[in-house]
């Protein structure tokens, strides 16, 4: 034990002497969280919409009303035929068109249904799909007035309840994201980086030759990379609740025991790349080009999966952090329990262990 | 005389690739034992088995006492190795370096603090003590790298081309360090490129293709090849090589 202690103090000077490793392991947390709090915001104000009611009833109107009352629309023109539309688009004065139907309030009397048909430019799919995100929930909100005016005559609602992240705030869906990528950054590329080094310095043959043990090796370079993590996710969520008000709906705990599974993934991943490799530098670029842009571009951080195209799609199937963002977004934002989100979990503690288990023996392998 | 490494009928392949080709010698307690071969003769897989890194295809070895399929952990406790990288942690000072390595051999506290003082004593680096190790010149690390080698008192040291990038004064007074520990009653097994050095240790093998061409005395091997120095008894034997470079 003594002997371990030796090797994460070791670990432990490596982390605190090197500006560059500081920066990334605190620095980052602190700037990504902030950028993507304030600067890439996808919130959406006043946007501009064309309505072409061919009903005109007093229920049209007041879905009409209430979109346009609620600050996030603005009506460009009324218009009367689908060229008309098209044209707007085209000329990119609209970002939204709505179609009521035909005889909109009787159909909904009649026969207990209507339809509205929203169009949007999905030029930026984010964009769009919020509009139609916010334009349904105030859809949704109204009929959900009626149904209760018919069961409970007397109780008019006005006020549109939507569920989770009721404001639609975007910095909520960027803070699960970020701490993938956080994670990633921290428990993979910084581990392998670690790892590899010792063997560019030379070191690792020393420390195999000494009487640790391969696993009290690869646990003590690790371990200093674990404690770092979970502060990071801790911070993260810190900074998330403080200046962005974001509330935490689910279970704190949950919350950081999936990120401790996700963390032991991300490390096994940093073995796995440091066996493969002997440089730093390579360690780097595998960690770049394999784990962050898989996590920006494909866990569903930035670009919705369900906008890629089909193949893509099933690419998503085999990176972990979509798994980790989805869990982490129920319990965040819907206050999910284990019951819900078990699935994503077990995908999670599965690649964990495929993970791991080929690292210690890739590592093994090396040593022959 | 007493035998701290055994081998005998040493044999390992790598697929179809014979790397050592039936190894047997002996090396005996507080002896200077040279293991010299052209690169890719094998001697870097030889010394692996030795440090318990890897696993001999057949034979019987034994080291410091303990056999080298079974008793690993043992043996490695019970050597010091110093590679040509001299692989010390250059973020860490002296001190720290001493600290960590007498750490991972399982020393206690005040043992490492004792033996931490000595040693830099006796490198005359009182001085250099919490600087960085990367504030050090060359030949200072290539010391402190032998010193640290040998902090757990093994019995015997692994010397991996120590003197490697070094200039001659220092490389003489590394080799005084090796005297001393040999004194100590320390076995050093050292691998090198100087056929000078070679003339400093008590006998010497000579690997050619994964086969021990000769072993004996450096004056005995310059008798038997009627050689001015070691330089020309290796030019011969390695002459022999049928992969020449």
């Amino acid at each position: 034990m003594n002997k371990f202690k030796a090797f994460v103090k070791k670990e432990f000077y490596h982390i605190f002497r090197d500006k560059r490793t500081m920066l990334i392991l605190f620095g980052m947390p602190i700037v990504q969280i902030l950028l993507f709090g304030f600067v890439i915001t996808t919130e959406i104000k006043d946007v501009e919409i064309a309505i072409w009611d061919k009903s005109k009833d007093e229920v049209t109107q007041k879905i009409t009303n209430k979109i346009l009352g609620s600050g996030y629309f603005k009506l460009v023109k009324n218009i009367d035929n689908e060229q008309e539309i098209y044209n707007a688009f085209k000329k990119g004065t609209i970002k939204e068109a709505l179609i009521f139907e035909n005889n909109f309030a009787q159909n909904l009397n009649n026969r207990n249904n209507a339809n509205i048909q929203i169009i949007t430019d999905a030029s930026d799919p984010n964009i769009a799909n919020l509009i139609v995100n916010y334009t349904s929930a105030i859809v949704y909100s109204y009929t959900g007035e009626l149904n209760s005016n018919l069961t409970i005559p007397m109780q008019i609602k006005t006020e549109s309840t939507m569920l989770y992240n009721s404001e639609l705030k975007s910095v909520f869906m960027f803070v699960p994201g970020t701490m993938a990528m956080i994670l990633m950054l921290v428990s993979a590329m910084i581990t392998s980086i670690a790892i590899t080094r010792e063997k560019e310095l030379g070191t690792m043959e020393v420390l195999l030759v000494s009487p640790l043990k391969v696993s009290q090796i690869i646990i003590g370079k690790v371990a200093p990379y674990i404690v770092l993590s979970i502060i990071n996710v801790i911070t993260i969520i810190a900074l998330a609740m403080s200046i962005f008000h974001m509330p935490i709906v689910g279970s704190l705990s949950l919350l950081i025991a999936v990120s401790i599974l996700f963390i032991f993934m991300a490390l096994s991943l940093g073995i796995l790349i440091s066996t493969v490799t002997n440089d730093q530098q390579t360690a780097m670029m595998i960690s770049m080009f394999a784990l962050m842009l898989p996590t920006i571009l494909l866990s569903g951080f930035i670009f919705p999966i369900e906008n890629m195209p089909k193949i893509l799609q099933w690419l998503t199937v085999i990176i972990p952090p979509k798994y980790y963002i989805s869990a982490i977004k129920d319990i965040m934002l819907k206050g999910s329990g284990l019951s819900y989100i078990w699935k994503d979990v077990a995908v999670l503690f599965l690649m964990t262990l495929v993970l791991l288990g080929l690292s210690i023996k890739k590592f093994k392998i090396r040593l022959e | 005389m007493e035998k701290v490494i055994i081998v005998k009928n040493l044999v390992k392949k790598f697929e179809d690739f014979v790397a050592n080709d039936n190894l047997t010698f002996d090396v005996y307690k507080g002896e200077i034992f040279g293991f010299l071969g052209a690169n890719g003769a094998g001697k870097t897989t030889a010394m692996k088995i030795l440090c318990a890194l890897s696993q001999p295809t057949s034979g019987e070895l034994n080291v410091a006492g303990f056999d080298v399929y079974t008793q690993q952990d043992k043996i490695k406790a019970n050597i010091g190795y110093m590679s040509q990288r001299f692989s010390l942690y250059e973020d860490l000072t002296v001190f720290e370096n001493i600290q960590f390595y007498a750490g991972i051999y399982g020393l206690s506290n005040k043992i490492i603090k004792e033996r931490a003082e000595n040693l830099i004593k006796k490198l005359e680096m009182v001085e250099m003590k919490n600087k960085l190790v990367s504030s050090l010149p060359l030949g200072w690390r290539q010391k402190l790298s032998f010193s640290i080698a040998i902090i757990h008192k093994p019995q015997i040291v692994f010397l991996d081309e120590p003197t490697g990038g070094v200039d001659p004064i220092t490389r003489r007074q590394f080799w005084d360090l090796i005297y001393d520990a040999a004194n100590d009653g320390i076995t050093i097994f050292v691998t090198t490129h100087y056929m000078d050095e070679a003339e400093y240790c008590n006998r010497v093998s000579i690997m050619v293709d994964g086969r021990i061409e000769a072993l004996d005395t450096p004056q005995n091997l310059k008798k038997q090849f009627n050689a001015e120095d070691m330089n020309e008894v290796f030019i011969q034997l390695a002459r022999k090589s049928k992969n020449k470079e």
